[in-house]
């Protein structure tokens, strides 16, 4: 069986990156054997467990183009996103959009610079495998990825204005695959916040695969804001690694909110003594949107704990699907883990599949999860209407205050106050 | 003003209202008692335009429109107001939103300049010191929370800032404490005009001491069985509904 046309375009693209670019900081032999291990194993199909509820049928048919390929953005577009920040387009840094100057005690910088520079140190993470037949995404980004954030925050820093990340797409002659790795590490005690934001500049089409590694050391706190506003004709699929030291303290809100195809891995192994996580989010597949989310919590270490909180909204023939998986590894007694999935289904023939999965192993361990899908409260809606309020109107405001709980959880209050507009903005778009 | 013309309305495919007239002019209040189960609330939710409720027959004239052709949001726009028997809890809508965005909501629908930040503020102030009420409610989220009084006071505070021609008030004073009861009938009171009018469902004389209506109507089996001035409901309260029964003769013998 042949390759599908997706990784056939794919391999003759990596033909035709330069040589600097693949075999930089020693990688070359890495990025093809990542590649070969993508095309022996192909797309994760309808077998593949972690896929079962999202279909790449569709996907593997068409044609991306791996070539970087920056496009000239307005400023303007980033006129709400303050800086500091650092600015991707289409997959390349642009440095005349990004400010990362003035960051006490942060070294950051994009990854491409890093290559060139070629201090192999900085980028050993580059050369790590995946290993399992459905990481094929993970494998491509680690055969292509050119660019991406690099980031160190020293032992002791905190950073008290927040980071941006901005990953742009923009319309060009082609459609692309985007490739961006990024990698963020805190150091003991060190505080940052970290706003990571995938818009589109532009309507395109283009495929956006991006692999974060996170790495928090003993008692640091990072707060990450992620917003996946991307057009509704993109392609999304990201994935983070989070490793979490001792009394690390990470946490995290994401709003899945744009693109066509939406897949979001969320890995986060608890491996320090009292590391603790909170992550919470928001899922609207309207249109004919399919927005997937996969968590998968490891706890490994004793007295860890997660709290997960993740609200859902389908509308139209839009598909949402949530996986929660929490493991409490044995030895990792005296463990807390919560979920809470709750679902509004705005139209019948839209479609939720939530999956809560809890495997414990350890003693002392306190976990629950709960998943529900239900309906706007018809009750409230009347209220509403009968002092005034139109019905499209009071509609989104019982289903802005169905998310609050998840936008109430950001600490930074200008950036909590962007975060809602956004959201808001783009819940008025929901048909009844 | 408010012209309700042989109302029949079934729930569930059971007749609840048959055949309900009631007349309200102007400046007028009426206080419209009744046995548990009545149809009571029946009527004031069909009014403010709830779904559930099936209209088998009659009219209801609210100024020159149609009323029962409205819905829910243009009847508040055109000066309905229902206070709720049981107010609803909307955790994570904030109450001055909410607030803002009805008012300039219904101004927009008459043809008014909707109200800024600062305007919404001056007027939510005035209001608030003529009922005595906390603005600590108003930062909470809709009746989330709230005690029983509470909710009932956020429903009159909402009919001062709203300004309706016609407020429905049902069951305002159940589950009140004196001095609550006291608050909500002065914000009656204070709102009393010539050009506005009242309907007072409740089933304590006690409130009609504070709001003196002009009429008090007995509801009854979907009906207006009864209607007088305001000593009919000193009746009431020494001799119960029962009282009624050997009165009246009925019209035609239930099945
Ligand atoms: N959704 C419904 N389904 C079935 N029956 C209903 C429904 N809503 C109301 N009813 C019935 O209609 C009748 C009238 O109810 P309503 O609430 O109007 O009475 P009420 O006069 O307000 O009573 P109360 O004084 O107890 O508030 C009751 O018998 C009630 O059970
Ligand atoms: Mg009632």
């Amino acid at each position: 069986m042949s390759a599908p046309l997706l990784l056939q375009e794919l391999e003759r693209g990596f033909a035709a990156l330069s040589g600097r670019q693949r075999d930089a900081a020693g990688l070359g032999a890495a990025r093809r054997e990542q590649l070969a291990a993508a095309l022996a194993d192909g797309l994760p199909g309808a077998r593949a467990e972690r896929w079962r509820h999202t279909s790449l049928r569709a996907l593997e048919r068409r044609a991306f183009s791996p070539l970087p390929a920056s496009a000239d953005i307005d400023a303007a577009t980033l006129a709400a996103i303050p800086g500091p920040r650092i600015v991707f387009v289409n997959g390349v840094f642009a440095a005349a959009l990004s400010q990362l100057d003035g960051i006490d005690g942060v070294v950051a910088m994009p990854l491409s610079s890093a290559l060139e520079t070629g201090t192999a140190r900085d980028v050993d993470f580059l050369a790590r495998r995946f290993e399992a037949a459905d990481e094929t995404f993970a494998r491509l980004n680690a055969a292509f990825a050119l660019d991406g954030l690099l980031l160190q925050v020293g032992a002791g820093v905190q950073v008290a204005e927040p980071l941006a990340l901005v990953m742009l797409g923009a319309a060009g002659d082609a459609e692309h695959a985007v490739h961006l790795r990024h990698c963020i590490q805190l150091g003991d005690g060190a505080r940052l916040t970290l706003c990571e934001y995938q818009l589109a500049a532009t309507p395109q089409a283009h495929l956006v695969n991006s692999l974060m590694h996170l790495h928090l050391r003993s008692g640091a706190r990072l707060d990450h804001v992620r917003v996946q506003a991307e057009d509704a004709g993109a392609t999304v699929l990201a994935r983070s690694d989070v490793v979490l030291g001792s009394a690390a303290d990470y946490r995290r809100i994401d709003l899945e909110i744009g693109a066509n195809l939406s897949r979001h891995e969320l890995n986060v192994a608890l491996q320090g003594k009292a590391a603790r996580l909170s992550a919470s989010g928001v899922l609207l597949a309207d249109g004919r949107r399919h927005v997937d989310t996969r968590l998968q919590i490891d706890h490994i270490a004793r007295d860890t704990a997660c709290e997960l909180t993740w609200r859902g909204l389908a509308a139209d023939r839009g598909r949402a699907v949530f996986h929660g998986g929490i493991a409490i590894r044995a030895g990792a007694d005296g463990t807390a883990a919560q979920l809470s999935n709750k679902n509004l289904l705005l139209s019948a023939n839209a479609e939720i599949d939530t999956q809560p999965v809890l495997e414990i192993h350890a003693d002392e361990v306190q976990a629950s999860h709960g998943a529900t899908v239900g309906q706007l409260d018809e009750a409230a809606l009347f209220y509403l209407r009968s002092r005034g309020v139109p019905e499209q109107a009071a509609r989104t405001l019982l289903t802005l205050a169905f998310c609050r709980v998840v936008l109430d959880g950001i600490g930074n209050e200008s950036l909590r106050e962007r975060t809602d507009a956004l959201l808001s903005a783009r819940l008025l778009q929901v048909a009844a | 003003m408010l012209k309700i013309e042989n109302l029949h309305v079934s729930v569930a495919g059971k007749e609840i209202l048959k055949g309900l007239d009631l007349a309200v002019r102007p400046g007028e209040v009426h206080a419209i008692m009744g046995p548990n189960g009545a149809g009571k609330s029946t009527l004031g939710n069909v009014l403010a335009g709830r779904d559930g409720y099936e209209i088998t027959a009659g009219t209801v004239d609210f100024g020159d429109k149609d009323l029962l052709q409205l819905e829910p949001e243009e009847r508040a726009a055109e000066g309905l107001f229902l206070a709720f028997q049981y107010p609803v809890e909307i955790p994570g809508v904030n109450n001055t939103y909410f607030l803002k965005a009805a008012l300039n909501a219904q101004r927009k629908y008459r043809g008014e300049s909707e109200l800024d930040s600062m305007q919404f503020l001056k007027l939510v102030r005035e209001k608030l010191r003529v009922l005595h009420i906390s603005d600590e409610l108003l930062h909470r989220a809709v009746n989330a929370g709230f005690s029983g009084g509470e909710k009932k006071r956020n429903e009159i505070f909402q009919m001062a800032l709203l300004e309706p021609r016609v407020a429905i008030l049902d069951e305002t004073d159940s589950g009140l404490d004196i001095d609550a009861l006291k608050m909500v009938a002065e914000g009656v009171n204070h709102m009393r005009s010539p050009e506005r009018a009242f309907v007072v469902i409740t089933h304590y004389q006690r409130l009609l001491d504070y709001i003196v209506p002009d009429y008090v109507h007995v509801l009854a089996e979907g009906r207006i069985v009864e209607s007088g001035d305001k000593t009919l409901a000193h009746k009431l309260e020494q001799h119960g509904y029962a009282w009624l029964d050997e009165r009246r003769v009925p019209e035609r013998a239930t099945p």
